[in-house]
Formats: C-alpha cells, structure tokens, sequence
C-alpha cells in the first residue's frame, strides 16, 4: 500500500489533509447536534421553555446538520477525487508497464493475473479510498472525541460503554472466526460447480455417448451439498450478526438509564437535574462510541483484501523488464532480409532444461526456410528470438547483420511480419485489424485489398462493409480460418523484410494452406519466410528445412534429401503420407 | 507460474450487480418472477410464514421499544423532580420488561434470520440441481445453438443473486414494511397534525433525493458501461501480447487506452460522489422532520393542545418511520435484480425437453452391425435442409469413411446416428431395426464414439478409462490402458490409475487422444464412431494412436471421421460432406473415377 500511496499527487494529498479537517469539522458538528437534540428534548419535556426558544435550538440544530451535510459532501467529494484519480493514474501506469514487458515477464505473472491486477485489485483499491475518507476516517475521530467528551463523567457508564465495544468485538471475532473462513471459500466451491458444469456442457456428447449422465449429475450434486452445506453454516452465523448488534446497542442505552436510576438516587436533589440531562447525552455519545468502533472492525476485515490487491499491483509496477532496446535504426547497408542464428542456447528463467542448444543456420533474403519436429522440440521457440520476444541466453541473433539486442524496438519490428499460431483479432473493423501498427499510410485503402488478396482473404468483400466489416471481440464472428487469414493480411500490410509464420498454417484446411502458400510465392519474391509447422505438406518445397528434435537441429536440407539422410524427418513424413507418395518425390 | 489462484477469467461474468447504488437490471415482469419463485419454493410456504411472522413480531417490538424506554427516561424524570427520588421499584420494573423486549426482538430476527438463511440454501441447491438435471433432459439442439457461459451463468450468478437477495432482503423487507405501516398507524393514532407534518417533510426530502439517485443512476449506469470497455480493453490487448509487440503497436494502444481510462475517470468520480451523498441527505432529512415535529409539537404543547409525551413519542416515530424508507429503497434495486434473474433461471427451466421414451418397447442388446440409411432428410434448421433424402448401406464390420474440407458438416452423420439429432424424415436402421423405435440409451450402448476434441474429466484415471462402464473391472481397464500403451506411463504416476485428473497432472495431446480410445475399448459396443485427430502430437504418438485405432475397428463397423490418406483409401465406403449435405458417395476408385468432389479434394489434399 506504501508504495501506491507514493503515487498520489501533491494535490491528492492536500485534499487528504483538507478532507481531515473537514471530518474533524464533520465530527464536530455531528456531536454538537446530538446536544442541541437533548437541549431541544429537554426543553420539551422540562415544559420550561418557549416555542421561540425550541424555534431558536431547532433552526441551530439544523444549521448544525446542515453543516454535517456540506462536510460529508466535501468529504465524498475528496474521497471520490482521490479514489477514482489514484485508481486512474494506476491503471495508466500499469498498462504502460505490462506493455513494456517481454513475454518472460508476461509468462512470470500469467495474462490472466495481469489483466486481474489491472481490473479487480485496481477496483478493490479505488473503493477502500472512496470508503475509507467516508468512513475509516471518520470513525477514529469520532471515537476518540466522543471519548474525551464523556471521559470525565461517572466511570459506571463508561465501564458499561467498555463492556458493550468488547461484546461487538467478541460478536465480530466469532463471525470472523467462524464464518469468514466459509465466505472464503465460496469462491473456490462456486469454481468448483462452474467446473462440473462446464465439464458436462463441453462433454454433452461424450456423455450421452456413454449414458453418463448420471455419472455427471452425481458429481455436479457432491459439488453442490458441498457449496450449500458451506453457505448453510456461514449464513446462519451471519444472521446473529444484525439482532445482536441490535442487541448490543439497545442494551448499552438501556444500561445507562439503568445504573443512572441508582447514580441518581444517590446524589442530593440540586445535583440530580445536571445528572439526568448527563446521562441523556451520555447515552447518545456511547452509541456514537460503539458505532465508530463498528465500522472501525469492518475496515479491518475489509482492509486487508484492499491490502492484498494494493500488493499484487505494487509488484507488477516494480518490475523493471528484463529485454532493453537498443539504438540501431537501421540493419547493415545492403544487407535486407537476413537472419542469422550463431549457435543460440535459450531456457526458460528457473527453467531445469534449455528449450534450445546451439542451434545456428541462416537464411538468406527471398529464402523459404521451414521449421519442422514433434512437438516440444524447441520450433516455436526458435522464432520467437528473432522479434525479442524472449532474449537468448547464450549465442546470438542477428537480422540483417546487426544483432537484434541492438535495434530500436521499432526499427526491428517493422523488418518483421510475425503470424501467431492462435490467430489474434482485435474489436473493430477489419481494416484496423489489417493496417495495426502501421496507421495513416497514404495508400492506405489500396494496400489493404492487395494483403487481404494476397492472403486469400476475399471473404471479406461478401461481408457488410467490406474492408471496414465489424470485428467482434476476439473475432468471434469469424472462423479459425478466416481470422487466420486476417492476421496473415496484417503481416503482409507491412510489407516486411521477413515474415514468420509461427505454425500458422494448423488453422487452414488444405486447400487453402496451399493456395495461400502459392500466392505468398508469386506476389513476395524478394522476403525471407520463416516457416514453423507440423505438416510436411506446407514445408515440403521450402529452400531450407530445419528438423529439430528435444531443443537440437538434428538436420538441414530440403524435403528429398531429409527423406534419406534424416531419421526424424522420415519418421515425421511417414507418419503424414502414404507409402507412394514418400516414394514418388 | 503465479500461484495466485486466478479465479476472475473463468467466472461467467455477472449481468446483475448488487449494492446499494448499482443499477439494477430490470425484470420483465417482477410479479409474476416472484410467482414463480413462490411457486418452485411451495414446500418452504410454512417457513416462509414463520419468517413473516418473525419479522412482524421483531418490528412491533421495535415500534413499542422507543414507548418503553420513554416511560422510563419519564420515570427518571419525575424522581428527579420528586423529592423522594426515583421510584426504583417501578423503574426497574420497566427495564426489565425492555430487557424481554429487546431479547425476544433479537430471538425472533435471529430465528427468522436462521430460517432463512436455511431455506434460501435448500432452494438454491435445488435450483442448481434441477438446472443441472434438466441440462441431460434437453435436445443438444438447444446447446449447440446457445455458448456455454450462458447457461452457465444461470447456474451460478443468477442463482447466487435469487440467494443472496432472499438471504438478505426478504427480513429485512417485511421489517421494513412493518415498521412503516406500523409507525404511520401509531402516528395518526398519536395526533394526525404532526403525522402530516412528519410526512409531509420525509415526503419533501425524498423527492429532492429522487433527483440525485436519478442523477447517480445515469452516472452509475455510464461508469459501469466505461468500466466494462476498459477492461474488455485490457483483456483483449493483454492477450494479445506477443501481436502488439511484433507490430510495435504498444503506443497506439496506450493512447487508445487513455482516452478510455479519462472518459472513466470522469464518470467514475460523478457516480462515486454522488452515491456518497444519499447517506448525508437521509440524516439530514432525519434531522428536519425532528425540528419540525419539536417546533409544531412544542408550540402545541405549550398552548396545552397536547400533552409533552406526545411529543416525545413522535421523536422517535420520527425514526421509525424515515429508517424503513431508506431500507426500502435499497432492497427494491437488489429485489429488480433478484427478479431477472430468476426469471432467466425459470426459463430455462422452462425449456422444451426430449420427447419421453417411456412407451418403447424394443431392444436391441447387441448389433451385427448393418446400418442403413433410407432416404434421411435433415436439416439443422427447418429453413434449410442440408440432408436431401440420403440413402447409404454399410454391412457388419465394413469402414465408412466420411470427407470433405473443415467446416463441411462431417459431425452430422455422427449426430444423426448417435441420435443426438433427429432427422426431418426417412429412417437409419441397426440390424433391421429402426432406431428411433429404440430408447437413446440402447441406441447409444450400441455405438462407441472417440472424438477429435478430446474430453477429460475430473476424476481419476480409472473413472476416466471405464467412463460409462463403471462397473468394468480392473483386468478390463489396464487391459485397455496397455492396448493404447499408456499402461506404463499410468504406472508412473504417483497414484498410478487412482490419480485424479486434474490442472496438476498434464497430460500431452496425444495421452488424451489415447485415453479416450481405451475408454471406446472398455465400452467395447459393437459399433464404432471416429473422429481422427489432425491436432498436433508428436510422431511416436501418433503412430501409437493409428494403431489403437486401427485395432478397434477391426471386425466393427465403424464411421470414420478421416483425415488419413489409407484410412480413407481402405474404406468400404467414402461419404464426401460439402456443406453439409453429402454430395458423392463410393470407394476411392469409384469416386476418383468420377472426377467430381472427392478427386478435388483428394489432389488438393494428398498432390
């Protein structure tokens, strides 16, 4: 929490100040209401007083709420300020930091935990602020008022006062005890029902296959008993939490009228009024106490959630990136085109094993060179160096001559056109999708329809809208292959030096991977292709194949010379093609 | 890794919200939501009206409490006025009848607090079950057509919602009611002008607090809408990480972030101030209804309109009557919500069931294997037919092959035979026999089926491997492990067969392809549906998979979902799938022969 409290802003802190003293202000006139309400009480009851005398208190008692009034709204005003600006600072930071990470640091916290952390713990965050100016701040010092306030009065009350904070605390540890520790895992048992039933909806058919309904059921039911016996216990724990509080508070002022009939008894006849009108306000002053010390026990049972959440945001802010850019605009002159892996190592941070182990080759500019071996062996990974995805821990990669620790991030990335093999597309139109990272070019529309030709993309034109069809949120509202060839057009818009297909081509259906690997042929005769995949069909007429096995080139060749002098790579292929086929080329 | 359980991505999201100020989703029709959820919950009835009762009592109890403690602070009074002090005798009297009072008051709201906490968990637990219940009773028509998150979320957040709401708002309505109605009898019992007056004041007061919550509401409502793109932002370019990174797009997103995060920010505050103001309002309207009532009252009083007790019954009334309001106000919001979503939950409960099959007769125990297909007509839906009158015999132990391109509709002869799909007309016959005269249980027993998207349960390898069969012995089960060649790599296992599948045991690809195989040899039906795997698995496994197989079909009859060149070139008969419908069929010579379909897709594929 330290360290996000670093992020508010001078200002922020001077309204954190300015709202302390408004809620001193606030305290005070909350308590001065409660006399005037007891000056007005009596004046009605005493009978002694006048109508322009209760009309004088009352339109004091007013001015005093009114005033309670303007301070809560200075307070809620502060409070929503600092809450909602701190949580936008940090939500800014945040995205800028995540954006700066490489994939190791992404992989460290996992994307799901980052996109909590910017979301939830960030929500989590703003509402203890918000709530804590209104309430967290206002409870001390109305406690510690109300306190010295009637500190001086007869120590019975203030004994019965004590005994009244200790059973809420005694009514608030049972509940944190006993009943927190369910709230707690409802989440997991709620999972734990959301699991079962996924796992029978994704399975519908396994499971009418094999008349396991039943099976299912029954396991969905042993998931349910579990979460309602959990709810069961913890919300009839929680239902003592209202009456005794209730309880807790009415038996206080009750006390006080109580032990008041013996105090008052014992004092002489003159002393008797000053006492009476004492234990009038006492009365009002202890409930203050005991409500202040309530909502002092919530901030500590909601607090530490906030805690954990400021915690976890804390962490991905103090991350520095492992990978730094360089300098370098430009690669070698003359040079275009080029990848050069020099005997490259690369494991994982805290990883036992390398992914990869000395693994050189080069391509040359307009080569095709293909990336084939089981999975696990270490292919993806290979091209996954050349944009930085990762950095290599031993060895080196260099594009176009110049190593790619070197480059600006710019300048490296727009040699590349990189495909991922789950294809990514982004809410909008298709046009975005196509052109992202490389907005505002002159010709722009042109370009467009050429990539999306070229990537036997034409589907788009039956679409409403054309270059410009809506884009739902994951492209759901195209299939695998389409979107496949959408993110292909986008690697072509750029017009890169190289393109690398990270087994991009799994999505397509035959025909297709074939036309589009005709196409990519014809129109890009001048581009270095890098080319992971698992069938040997897309790869079979590359310039170069590289068969990898367990992080390890193990050979490099085109396809009829690996089918003789390769044992994987045959092995590979004959579990692909027939017999004639391995025989015929 | 992180270790942080993430449990925030798998959660369907929520559609209502709860709270205070969150804008409730509105039902269609709230009173006949709360009908039918009074109608499911019929054997909670005499509970309920325990609660009603509770709840009345507690708040009677509440409106006589304030009369008490007054007679008592009277009773103080006057021995501080009375030389002879204050009558102890009496005084204590009173106090322990409040202490009665205020004891019963917390046994009744625990009690009704105890009873519904119970019987809001018995029908949550048999809605989900009935949801869970009626999921297996519904054509996978219904699934097939609607995600899974939806269906989903009516088991988990609507019902969670229709939980919480009856958990904590129905006492607490009935209490609010009671003690509103009760306080305005007691007030227009007590001296109508000052009723008038207390209400007319509350009344002024909550028609100026109607403006902000209309306000905040707009704010709320915006907040939440820019709240949800944002981090649907987030979560989209998150994802996509190694894309904006290879694009260099980090700025464009950062700037297309900002403006998403400053629009929040603006509305955020708005909504987040002006909900923190209804708090200060409602006690401020507290405080002008007491001033008004000690004006009027003691201007009343002092003319000896009225005696001064009245005037201190209704302070407290005064409370009694605005505490209830605010209390209303907040449980109507959660009460709209908890009313759309039980409305989704009876819907769906509601939906069109399988068609009973408690008067079929025939049965079939086992099968040879001859099917046949006679003029079948099907379509996914009425408006288009994508089976015209599709006629195809297989005799016992033959392999039938089904092709075509991704996305024809291979799945189709699968559904239509596993009876997970009906046909519009035309019948398929097992052995002579039609199958839709047999129950889908027996239709079902006669076919194993392996599919592409291999599942896996929770569970342990053995419930897993004998799924459907669960009385299979152990001899079957390691038989069918070592017939795939899992048997040993089981064995390793800490647990061996009993180890439970679960995030921490990773199977690879093709294990899962290979359990699902010995689950079919386990089942051992005398038919066979196929689904051969064109995902990725490395050369070993793959090998090992053809094999297993290959083993399987033999001597079956089997329908092949194929991929592979001598699958498809050993078939009996090759079904080839275009858009659904099946455009040729035949051997591989026969149809190459052809030079239609098939030929196409053949060069394309295997050229």
């Amino acid at each position: 929490m330290g360290r996000l409290l670093k992020e508010l802003s001078r200002k922020e802190w001077a309204m954190f100040f300015a709202g302390l003293v408004i809620v001193a202000l606030q305290v005070w006139a909350e308590l001065e209401l409660i006399e005037r309400m007891q000056d007005i009480t009596l004046l009605v009851t005493g009978a002694s007083g006048t109508t322009a005398e209760i009309l004088v208190a009352g339109l004091k008692m007013l001015l005093l709420a009114a005033l309670g009034v303007v301070c809560a709204v200075g307070v809620g005003f502060f409070g929503a300020q600092i809450g909602t600006g701190l949580s936008y600072r940090l939500r800014d930071k945040l995205f800028a930091k995540v954006q700066s990470f490489s994939m190791e640091e992404i992989n460290h916290f996992s994307t799901a935990s980052l996109i909590t952390r910017s979301t939830n713990d960030i929500s989590q965050v703003q509402t203890l602020i918000t709530m804590g100016m209104m309430v967290a701040l206002r409870a001390p010092v109305m406690a510690v008022w109300a306190i010295t306030k009637v500190a001086t009065k007869n120590w019975q009350w203030t004994l019965a006062t004590g005994v009244a904070v200790l059973a809420l605390f005694a009514l608030l540890s049972t509940v944190f005890l006993f009943a927190v520790p369910r709230f707690k895992k409802i989440q997991k048992l709620t999972d734990d029902i959301n699991e079962r039933m996924r796992e029978s909806l994704t399975g519908l058919r396994v499971v009418r296959a094999y008349n396991a309904e039943e099976f299912q059921e029954e396991k969905f039911e042993r998931a349910n008993v579990a979460l309602a016996k959990n709810n069961l216990v913890a919300h009839r724990i929680m239902a003592a939490m209202a009456p005794v509080m209730t309880g807790i508070m009415s038996g206080l002022s009750l006390s006080i009228y109580w032990i008041g009939i013996y105090l008052i008894n014992a004092v002489s006849t003159a002393e008797k009024v000053m006492l009476y009108s004492e234990m009038i306000i006492f009365s009002s002053y202890a409930i203050q106490i005991v409500m202040s010390f309530m909502m002092l026990s919530f901030a500590f049972i909601m607090g530490p959630r906030a805690f954990v959440a400021a915690k976890r945001i804390a962490e991905v802010l103090g991350t520095t990136p492992k990978i730094l850019e360089g300098g370098r605009e430009e690669g070698l002159d003359g040079v275009k085109g080029e990848v050069i892996f020099e005997d490259v190592s690369f494991r994982y941070p805290d990883a036992e094993n390398p992914v990869l182990e000395h693994i050189s080759f080069r391509a040359e500019r307009g080569e095709t060179v293909a990336f084939i071996g089981s999975t696990g062996s270490g292919k993806s990974t290979v091209v996954n160096l050349i944009p930085r995805f990762f950095d290599v821990t031993e060895g080196a990669v260099y594009v176009d001559g110049v190593n790619v620790k070197d480059y600006k991030n710019q300048a490296l990335v727009k040699k590349i056109g990189y495909i991922s093999q789950r294809a990514v597309l982004f809410s909008g139109d298709v046009k975005g999708n196509v052109v992202y990272g490389s907005e505002g070019q002159a010709d722009e529309r042109e370009k467009v329809r050429r990539a999306l030709d070229i990537a036997s993309a034409s589907f788009v034109y039956d679409k409403d809208g054309q270059e410009s069809a809506f884009v739902a949120r994951e492209g759901a509202n195209f299939s695998g292959g389409q979107k496949q060839r959408l993110s292909i057009a986008r690697a072509l818009y750029k017009e890169p030096e190289i393109l690398i297909f990270d087994d991009s081509f799994s999505a397509l259906d035959y025909k297709t991977d074939k036309e589009l690997r005709a196409a990519l042929k014809r129109e890009l005769k001048g581009t270095t292709v890098l080319i992971v995949a698992q069938r040997i069909g897309t790869i079979m007429d590359a310039d170069k194949i590289v068969v990898l096995d367990e992080g390890k080139v193990v050979a490099i060749g085109k396809h009829r010379e690996l089918l003789t002098t390769s044992k994987v790579y045959r092995e590979i292929a004959s579990s692909q093609l027939s017999e004639e086929e391995l025989s015929d080329e | 890794m992180n270790e942080e359980k993430e449990t925030v991505i798998r959660t369907p999201p929520r559609r209502g919200h709860m709270g205070r100020m969150d804008v409730a989703e509105k039902p269609k029709s709230m009173k006949r939501a709360i009908v039918s959820l009074l109608r499911y919950s019929k054997r909670y009835w005499p509970a309920f009206i325990a609660v009603l009762l509770l709840a009345i009592g507690a708040s009677v109890l509440a409106i006589l409490g304030p009369n008490l403690i007054k007679e008592i602070t009277n009773s103080i009074l006057d021995g501080v006025r009375s030389p002879l002090g204050i009558d102890v005798e009496k005084t204590v009297k009173l106090c322990v009848t409040l202490v009665v009072m205020y004891s019963l008051s917390m046994i009744f709201g625990y009690i009704q607090g105890f009873i519904m906490a119970t019987v809001t968990q018995r029908i949550s637990r048999s809605l989900r079950s009935d949801i869970s219940r009626k999921i297996d009773r519904m054509p996978l028509r219904y699934f097939d057509t609607t995600s899974y998150g939806d269906t989903l979320s009516r088991a988990t957040n609507d019902v969670d919602l229709i939980e919480i709401t009856m958990n904590r708002s129905v006492g607490q309505l009935i209490g609010a009611v009671t003690q509103f109605f009760g306080s305005i009898i007691m007030m227009f019992y007590t001296n109508y002008i000052l009723a008038f007056a207390v209400i007319g004041t509350t009344l002024v007061g909550f028609f100026l607090m109607s403006v902000i919550i209309k306000r905040s509401q707009k704010y709320f409502l915006r907040q939440q809408q820019e709240l949800g793109a944002l981090n649907g932002r987030i979560e989209e370019v998150f994802s996509a990480h190694n894309i904006v990174k290879a694009y260099g797009a980090e700025e464009k997103e950062k700037k297309a972030f900002d403006k998403l995060n400053l629009r929040l920010r603006a509305s955020a505050w708005k909504a987040q101030f002006l909900s923190g103001l209804m708090m200060p309002f409602m006690g401020f309207i507290g405080d002008l209804a007491f001033v008004v009532v000690t004006v009027i009252g003691g201007a009343m009083a002092f003319s000896g309109k009225i005696t001064f007790g009245v005037v201190i019954a209704f302070i407290s009334y005064v409370h009694l009557f605005t505490n209830p309001l605010t209390q209303l106000a907040n449980t109507i919001s959660s009460l709209q919500s908890a009313s759309a979503a039980s409305e989704r939950v009876f819907e769906f409960l509601a939906n069109e069931e399988l068609p009973s099959e408690a008067d079929k007769t025939a049965f079939l125990p086992t099968a040879k294997g001859d099917v046949r297909f006679e003029n079948v007509r099907f379509g996914y839906t009425p408006e288009k037919e994508i089976m015209h009158g599709f006629t195809a015999h297989a005799l016992p132990g033959q392999k039938v092959a089904i092709v075509g391109p991704t996305g024809a509709g291979k799945t189709t002869i699968v559904n239509l035979l596993m009876r997970f799909y009906e046909p519009d007309s035309g019948k398929i016959y097992v052995d002579g026999v039609d199958i839709s005269t047999l129950t889908r249980k027996n239709v079902r027993d006669l076919f194993g089926m392996v599919l592409q998207d291999t599942w896996l349960f929770n569970g342990t390898i053995r419930e897993n491997i004998a799924y459907g069969k669960a009385d299979a012995d152990e001899a079957t089960v390691v038989a069918a492990a070592k017939a795939v060649g899992l048997h040993h790599y089981i064995t390793t296992l800490p647990k061996g067969y009993d180890t439970v599948l679960d995030g921490n045991v990773s199977l690879s690809v093709g294990q899962k392809q290979l359990m699902t195989i010995a689950r079919a040899i386990v089942e051992n039906a005398p038919l066979l549906i196929l689904d051969e795997a064109t995902s990725s698995v490395d050369t070993r496994t793959e090998l090992l998979i053809q094999r297993a197989m290959d083993a399987l079909t033999e001597d079956r009859t089997s329908f092949v979902i194929a991929h592979r060149l001598s699958t498809i070139k050993n078939a009996d008969l090759i079904l080839v799938i275009q858009d659904g419908n099946i455009v040729e069929q035949g051997t591989h010579e026969e149809l190459l022969e052809k030079s239609g379909s098939y030929a196409e897709l053949y060069r394309s594929q295997f050229n």
